[in-house]
């Protein structure tokens, strides 16, 4: 498998931009992929990740910079010419055309034989689950046979690159658990390079070597989905990777660490060198629900070097499942914390979160934007994160 | 009280079903008498004698109702050839490309019906004069394109925008030009849609009479000719016997429509 981040940049996106009209889509895009390499483009509605999709398949025409494939640049040259195969959301399946017919296009085009093009239907069928329907028409066919139907058009003429657009989002929740695994498996098994575009954290997760998050049409991350859920590189990442707790701290910097400072609602807290480009004033801290540890007020013991503890009071409790969920109020914020078991409302607690589950990021200066979550008004254009728009996990 | 009133409530509906039986039948049914009738006079209410004399004078060499048939048909025919070759790409045109006065484009198109037909094919009549296409079967035609051009166009835009352009991308995915893409997929898929415009066209063009009058008579005679000279002489047989045949293609038209025709085609017409 192709390293992450070390990709030989077989299709490598130089300064891509894209406009509608005035507006600005995508902007400064750098991205190599390697050889075999599986990226997941993850984002927000609107942030542009299907733009880009589009952009590389050449259905839209890049307002600056440069798309190649084998160091051949392909810009300029329209989607047919480019040697990629897209899976669209919608599946886009003919309607006129057999399951059969349809997965045979690619190859008819290619002016092969007869014979070969119906092996090779035959094959993908195979391949795909879909024998016994290479005469049905795409209104005889349900949703995940049409979704495969369209996977194996794309397939059947040996693409260099698979682009797929979103192709589970119509599927209902099973069929997309378990078609996840079946394209990953395709995809290595045929040594396919792909990009694949999604708003499903998860899929993204589950499916890819690599993960690029897109915010506002410019890349806000891209590393693999241990690295992009360990080691988010901003407020926004940390948030789409689900650590939706924030809290507001302050803190010092000194040589090597970074000190937080006690308050009304925290211990003091000495945080390792990985943080330690932090400036000296507030900074935004970011949990997720799980990765904290909670106590009773009263117990006694002082928390591990590194781990910073919260002190607050439990709001309400749920249980969704495994764990219980409380919600607690930590000062005048209010955090999701999940334990193995239920505290009682109103009780004192106290909440410690271990130094590789917690992610500190400068606070954006008073009255400038903006805060996740806290939207100012005042019109935003560069800024980060958007998390109000989370993906559904 | 209620129970009668619910005993009497089919009657309003009956009531008017049967009016409108009457009004699309009552005017057909007299047609179909007239073309049977050797003698029909006033106070009778139906015909005294009947036969098919009228139909062999109709048909008679010197009765010029095969010739009228055979140039209207070859008429619309061509009009339907020359419309649909305009009508294809100005539609794809019009349903694809964010041209930003469709709407006004689209409302161009009725100029032509915007005019009282008259002065526009006196003025027509007297221009093909000077080029020598007035009496010939091209100067008809051509009057016929501008009269059926509008319902080609809109119909077929409607057509081409019910199409998803995904599925054009999809075939342009798997290497197929943008010709080849619109042969195998936009062109099929539009069919019903360019069926429906071209029987409107085909109609029209047989329906035709004013265009027809002024730049085709008397060196080229078509069926409504036929059918106002005998109209106007009195002989209503003749005249009867001509409106059947030119109902004849009205009735195909409705079961073919009936049967190409989406509705998610026709609610685009004009959109």
């Amino acid at each position: 498998m192709v390293q992450a981040g070390t990709g030989s940049g077989f299709l490598a996106l130089k300064g891509l931009a894209a406009r509608y009209g005035a507006t600005p889509v995508l902007s400064g895009i750098d991205l190599a992929i390697g050889k075999s390499e599986f990226v997941a483009l993850l984002g927000a509605s609107g942030c542009g990740k299907t733009t880009l999709l589009r952009a590389i398949a050449g259905f839209v025409t890049p307002s600056a910079g440069t798309i190649t494939v084998g160091g051949r640049d392909v810009t300029h040259l329209p989607p047919d010419k480019r040697g990629m195969a897209l899976v669209f959301q919608s599946y886009a399946l003919w309607p006129h055309m057999t399951v059969a017919q349809t997965i045979g296009y690619g190859l008819k085009l290619k002016r092969r034989p007869q014979p070969e093009i119906a092996r090779r239907v035959a094959e993908m069928e195979r391949l795909l689950g879909l024998e016994g329907l290479s005469g049905r028409k795409p209104a005889q066919l349900s949703g995940g046979q049409r979704q495969r139907v369209a996977l194996g058009r794309a397939l059947a003429i040996d693409p260099e690159i698979l682009l797929l657009d979103e192709p589970l989002s119509n599927l209902d929740q099973r069929i997309r658990l378990s078609v996840r695994h079946e394209i990953r498996e395709l995809q290595q098994r045929l040594g396919i390079t792909a990009v694949h575009v999604t708003h499903d954290r998860e899929e993204a997760m589950v499916m890819a070597d690599r993960i690029v998050i897109l915010d506002q049409g410019r890349i806000a991350q891209a590393g693999t989905p241990e690295e992009v859920y360990n080691h988010p590189a901003s407020a926004f990442v940390a948030a789409f990777m689900g650590a939706e707790n924030t809290l507001l701290l302050a803190g010092r910097r000194n040589a090597r660490h970074f000190m937080l400072h006690e308050s009304a609602r925290n211990a003091a807290c000495v945080v390792h060198a990985q943080h330690s480009t932090l400036p000296d004033g507030p900074v935004e801290a970011r949990f997720r629900a799980g990765a904290g540890e909670l106590l009773p007020k009263a117990a006694p013991g002082a928390p591990p070097s590194g781990t910073l503890e919260l002190w607050g009071e439990v709001l309400s409790t749920s249980y969704p499942g495994g764990l219980w969920r409380h919600s607690i109020k930590v000062g005048d914020t209010t955090v999701l914390c999940d334990a193995p078991r239920a505290f009682a409302q109103g009780e004192p607690v106290k909440l410690r979160i271990p130094p590789a589950a917690l992610f500190l990021f400068a606070a954006r200066p008073a009255g400038a934007p903006s805060l996740p979550g806290a939207r100012p008004s005042a019109a935003r254009k560069d800024s980060t994160p958007e998390p109000s728009s989370q993906p559904e996990a | 009280m209620s129970a009668i009133r619910t005993g009497l409530a089919w009657l309003p509906r009956a009531l008017l079903l049967g009016l409108l039986a009457f009004v699309i039948f009552g005017p057909l049914t007299n047609l179909l008498l007239w073309t049977v009738a050797e003698r029909w006079y006033f106070p009778h209410a139906l015909p005294s004698q009947y036969g098919f004399s009228f139909w062999e004078r109709v048909f008679s060499p010197r009765g010029g109702a095969l010739s009228s048939l055979s140039n209207s048909i070859i008429v619309a025919l061509l009009t339907v050839a020359v419309a649909l070759a305009l009508a294809i790409p100005a539609g794809y045109a019009l349903a694809r490309l964010k041209l930003p006065f469709r709407a006004l484009i689209l409302l161009a198109f009725l100029i032509p019906q915007a005019f009282p037909n008259l002065s526009v094919y006196v003025n027509v009549a007297r221009l093909f004069y000077e080029v020598r296409l007035n009496g010939t079967i091209p100067g008809v035609v051509l009057v016929h394109v501008t009269h059926g051009l509008v319902y080609a166009v809109w119909i077929a835009t409607a057509a081409f925008a019910a199409i998803e352009p995904e599925l054009e991308e999809a075939a342009r995915s798997m290497g197929a030009g943008a010709l080849r893409a619109f042969r195998d997929v936009t062109l099929p898929l539009a069919m019903p849609g360019l069926m429906a415009s071209a029987i409107f066209v085909f109609l029209e063009s047989l329906d035709e009479f004013t265009g027809s009058y002024f730049v085709g008579a008397p060196d080229v005679n078509m069926l409504p000719l036929l059918l106002y000279s005998a109209g106007a002489g009195g002989n209503y047989q003749i005249a009867s016997i001509t409106a059947l045949l030119l109902l004849i293609p009205s009735i195909g038209f409705m079961l073919v429509v009936e049967r190409f025709l989406k509705a998610d085609v026709l609610a685009k017409v004009g959109h």
